[in-house]
């Protein structure tokens, strides 16, 4: 039997929202790192990061996502074990250590690739459930695969990016039909474990818990970024300031204005506006991926679809509620806007998963 | 577009896996509600900007101009303090003051921080930690003063400690070892109490003010009007732009009547020795010398004053913020016979031919009183009676003239009140009368008093400038100016006036030059070419109030001369008073070394305004002639 893939068949309108937000956030980059030498070539980086990005993307649909699905358990292992080194050898940044460098002054973000494989994982393993509703047995099986790299980019430590395991997983499992009883005992024990998971973060992410909660209570130490973050989009009005115009940005009150808070750069900049058509592009990427999921081939295609679904809208919401206070500083980018060559290249992978998935719908 | 080749395994892998379940319908449901949540999600999204940006958005754009701008004070100099020929007594110099600002103090940098800018590392937390309760934009001071080596390290480590922050200010450069540090005063920052001051109403907090001396007498002269000028500054405090600048007005100079060449000369005199010189034109009231020992260093209060030196100022038993000139109440003793003898001949209570025998002393009601010369001088006139200080003179004219003229002509002469000069807290002295005791101690005038009033003792005080402008008065025949130390005081000032007999101030001063030069009293103040006239003084410290007040203190004699030459004309008046005056004799020399400075720098540029007169003369005559000769202009004789 001949396959026949066309390039008619890539989903074209996704790849053309994904690089007008890839060219907002390049402008972005451009305007927040103007007078900052240490930057000086930040926005020149992410165009190069874009394009070795569309490249990954076309390697990630290259091979049918059930080749990909085949090795999971080798990708599981890879990951776990690069998790490991990152651990030991990892560059530490703001007392995290989550990055491996890879020489030239660049740094390889291990546990941004890490979701891919989360993803994957979920995918096989709930589609290989031949029952209707996901029973406990393979919930605390699942779990517990997912648990160990979550756990283990927990200890970098980097809360956000470990809560984006998390979310894949319980998007993964509502959609597999986990009883509601079952919701129920996870809450419960969710509930027991938190303070517990209290005491395992380190002082600064619970600092930065209690100043969600009171920004005002440490204006110039961990309530300091929420501040000047919703002082920035405050200060955009409407219409915004105008590129290169915006104050907090210019003149660095905003903190990383090119990277985790590049979203507040643009709400000062370009105002409410800007933040709606943003966000507007965000809404339409995610429907269109979910689209993507109601007509793949298969369920696997469609876990796969539905996981990068929630991987975006799981970045969006807390990155861009954290920007306007909605949300605690947890320190994850925004996908295809942040500067920054690991979450840009994940992104791009993730797109490749999905249209891996699109072309392949009318085979059979 | 070329795509990618499709897995050659791809047939082989799917057959022998199970079939997958292909029913999507099942999970269509969930999906949806996997939408719904999204809107949801991104409608609350929108709303938290929508509540930010279009609900307050001024709010915000309020804060963010606060961030960004910022007012920074410019320092305006003070005027600097000139001598009388625009020499400089005080300058300023720009410095830098090291800020440490608390708003993005990073702890850790503490360490590195005190160790390149050698501070204690110990103080330098205690510091930071007793800041903890003041407001964050509340900075704290480094360094007062800025060394090359420090400004180097701040310079080279900018990008590291943006904590550390140089402010430009104005520093006080005063003359050393305490020279004039009396009549200059200092500066410091605002009291509570000056606050409350009307002098001092329109000032802030944290103002700079004189204090002390002429800085505080004429601060509003010297004090210049601060600038302002709005910046916008990053983060890390660097101004990235300015906005608004409000220029800083300099002080103005002030022009002192001061001459530093005689200043020199009676501070280098009185080095070492506790007492004041004073040096009138008695033609002007212009103040050409003063000097007030033990002294102080003003350059300790030009920066903040550490508490130790301040404790060792005002602990020293021998006050050296006591500026003696204008603040030492004493007996004039002997200095004050011309004035006794003015008032015999003005009241005509005696003439020239009138005389005394002194034998060593004479008892008035009851009371024995001692000559100062255990012999005796014979018998004598007023004329050999002030060459050689007779008391038993003196205490004789007391007793014939009474209190009330003697007091009268003390007041006439400027005793009893302040001078009026410009410097703060003149004290007036005291000239005892009837009414005065009556007043102060409700008690009856006892005639045995005014035979020690006589020969300035008993209650009489006076302060070495009060003295310096009496005598001074008298030798231009009876007009008082008032003692200024600013130039520009000379057109205002009303001096007062008394029609004195010039035959009578003629046979007082004619007294006073055979003090000087006739072996009298005062021969050690004689100077070659000059007719210098003048009066000893050796008052006794202990009457019997100043005793109980000072608790058996030093109780020696405390020694005066006051001068004045030329005898015809005079050009100055030199008063020099010695504490306790062990060197009593060295008073006279004092007087004799200023005046000779004055005479001699008169001299000097009489001889120079001739010889450039000389050649002037030359120059117009060789140009008349038509000879070359260099640019005439050029060769102005400047004045």
């Amino acid at each position: 039997m001949t396959r026949y893939l066309s390039a008619r068949d890539l989903d074209w309108s996704l790849l053309l929202i994904t690089l007008a937000l890839c060219g907002i956030g390049i402008l972005q980059i451009f305007s927040a790192t103007l007078d900052s030498p240490l930057y000086h070539s930040a926005w020149w980086r992410q165009i190069l990061y874009v394009a070795g990005g569309l490249l990954l993307m076309w390697l990630a649909l290259a091979v049918d996502y059930h080749t990909l699905l085949h090795y999971v358990p080798t990708f599981y292992i890879i990951s776990v074990a690069a998790l490991a080194v990152t651990y030991v050898v990892g560059q530490t940044a703001s007392g995290a250590r989550r990055w491996i460098p890879l020489g030239g002054g660049l740094h390889l973000q291990v546990s941004e690739f890490v979701k891919l494989m989360i993803i994957l994982l979920v995918a096989r393993y709930l589609a290989e459930i031949k029952t209707e509703t996901l029973e406990i047995r393979e919930m605390t099986i699942l779990s517990s695969l997912v648990l160990v790299p979550t756990l283990l980019v927990l200890k970098q430590p980097d809360l956000g990016t470990s809560l984006t395991y998390i979310a894949i997983l319980m998007v993964g499992a509502f959609l597999a039909g986990l009883r509601r009883k079952y919701v129920v005992v996870i809450a419960v024990v969710t509930m027991l474990v938190l303070p517990v998971g209290w005491y395992s973060l380190k002082d600064f992410q619970r600092a930065r818990l209690v100043s969600f909660l009171d920004p005002d209570r440490d204006p110039q130490g961990t309530g300091y970024q929420l501040i000047q973050s919703q002082i920035a989009v405050g200060a955009g009005g409407m219409f915004g300031k105008g590129v290169t115009k915006g104050t907090q940005t210019q003149l660095r009150f905003l903190p990383v204005s090119q990277k985790d808070f590049i979203f507040a750069a643009l709400a000062e900049e370009h105002g409410f506006v800007g933040v709606v058509i943003v966000l507007s592009l965000f809404f339409v990427m995610i429907m269109r991926i979910v689209q993507n999921a109601q007509t793949a081939p298969d369920p696997v295609g469609m876990y796969i679809c539905m996981g990068v679904a929630s991987l975006l809208l799981f970045h969006v919401v807390v990155n861009v509620g954290m920007v306007a206070g909605l949300m605690p500083v947890t320190g994850i980018p925004l996908p295809f806007m942040s500067a920054g060559g690991s979450s840009i290249w994940s992104s791009f992978l993730a797109l490749g998963l999905v249209n891996n998935v699109r072309l392949r719908r009318f085979v059979n | 577009m070329i795509l990618p080749p499709i897995d050659p395994n791809l047939e082989s892998q799917v057959l022998h896996k199970p079939p997958l379940r292909d029913d999507n319908r099942q999970v269509a449901g969930k999906i949806a509600i996997f939408q719904y949540a999204t809107v949801i999600a991104f409608v609350f999204l929108i709303s938290g900007f929508w509540r930010l940006q279009v609900q307050n958005p001024q709010f915000y754009d309020e804060r963010a101009l606060a961030n960004s701008v910022k007012s920074q004070p410019m320092a305006a100099p003070r005027g600097r303090i000139l001598d009388r020929d625009g020499r400089v007594i005080v300058d300023n110099h720009s410095s830098f003051r090291l800020l440490l600002t608390r708003e993005n103090l990073n702890e850790a940098h503490l360490a590195p921080i005190a160790l390149g800018l050698d501070l204690d590392l110990a103080d330098l937390q205690a510091k930071v930690r007793r800041y903890r309760t003041r407001p964050k934009y509340d900075p704290i001071v480094l360094k007062e003063v800025v060394t090359p080596a420090d400004l180097s390290f701040v310079d080279s480590h900018r990008d590291f400690f943006p904590e550390l922050l140089l402010t430009q200010d104005y520093k006080r450069a005063y003359p050393q070892n305490g020279m004039m540090a009396h009549v200059i005063g200092y500066t410091g920052e605002i009291s509570e109490q000056e606050l409350d001051m009307p002098e001092f109403a329109k000032y802030d907090p944290g103002t700079v003010i004189g204090k002390f001396g002429i800085e505080r007498q004429y601060n509003d002269t010297l004090a210049g009007v601060d600038g302002q000028r709005q910046v916008v500054v990053d983060r890390l405090g660097q101004v990235r732009q300015v906005l608004k600048t409000k220029p800083a007005t300099p002080g103005k100079d002030l022009a002192l009547t001061i001459d530093l060449d005689l200043q020199a000369v009676a501070e280098l005199a009185m080095d070492g020795r506790n007492g004041a010189v004073v040096a009138l034109d008695p033609r002007t009231g212009e103040v050409l010398a003063m000097v007030s020992r033990p002294a102080f260093d003003l350059n300790k209060f030009a920066e903040h004053i550490k508490a130790a030196d301040w404790k060792a100022i005002t602990d020293n038993p021998d006050h050296p913020m006591l500026n003696r000139a204008i603040q030492a109440q004493l007996a004039p003793g002997s200095t004050f016979k011309p004035i006794m003898a003015l008032a015999g001949l003005e009241t005509g209570t005696i003439d020239m031919n009138w005389t005394v025998h002194c034998s060593g002393g004479a008892t008035f009601y009851g009371g024995y009183h001692k000559c100062w010369q255990k012999g005796g001088h014979g018998t004598l006139s007023l004329h050999n009676a002030i060459v050689h200080s007779c008391d038993v003179f003196f205490y004789t004219l007391g007793d014939k003239m009474g209190i009330n003229p003697i007091a009268y002509y003390a007041n006439l002469v400027g005793f009893g009140h302040p001078s009026g000069i410009d410097l703060p807290n003149e004290a007036s002295g005291i000239v005892p009368s009837p009414e005065w005791k009556l007043r102060n101690y409700r008690e009856k005038w006892w005639a045995g008093e005014t035979i020690s009033v006589a020969i300035g003792q008993g209650a009489l005080t006076v302060t070495p400038l009060q003295l310096a402008r009496a005598i001074g008065g008298i030798a231009v025949g009876g007009t008082w100016h008032h003692p200024h130390l600013v130039r520009e005081l000379d057109a205002t000032e009303k001096p007062d006036q008394w029609p004195l007999d010039p035959d009578h101030v003629k046979d007082v001063i004619d007294g006073m030059y055979g003090v000087v030069n006739e072996g009298g009293t005062g021969g050690y103040a004689a100077l070659k070419g000059i007719e210098v006239c003048g009066k000893t003084g050796t008052a006794q410290v202990a009457s019997a109030d100043f005793a109980k007040q000072k608790g058996g203190v030093d109780m020696t004699d405390n020694a005066w001369f006051v001068g004045f030459a030329p005898r015809s004309a005079p050009e100055i008046v030199v008063v020099a008073l010695f504490d306790h005056g062990r060197e009593g004799y060295l008073a006279a020399p004092i007087v004799r070394d200023v005046m000779k400075a004055y005479f001699d720098k008169k001299a000097r540029i009489e001889a120079l305004r001739q010889q450039q007169a000389s050649l002037t003369a030359r120059l117009s005559e060789a140009v008349h002639l038509g000879l070359p000769g260099p640019d005439s202009s050029a060769w102005q004789p400047h004045n």
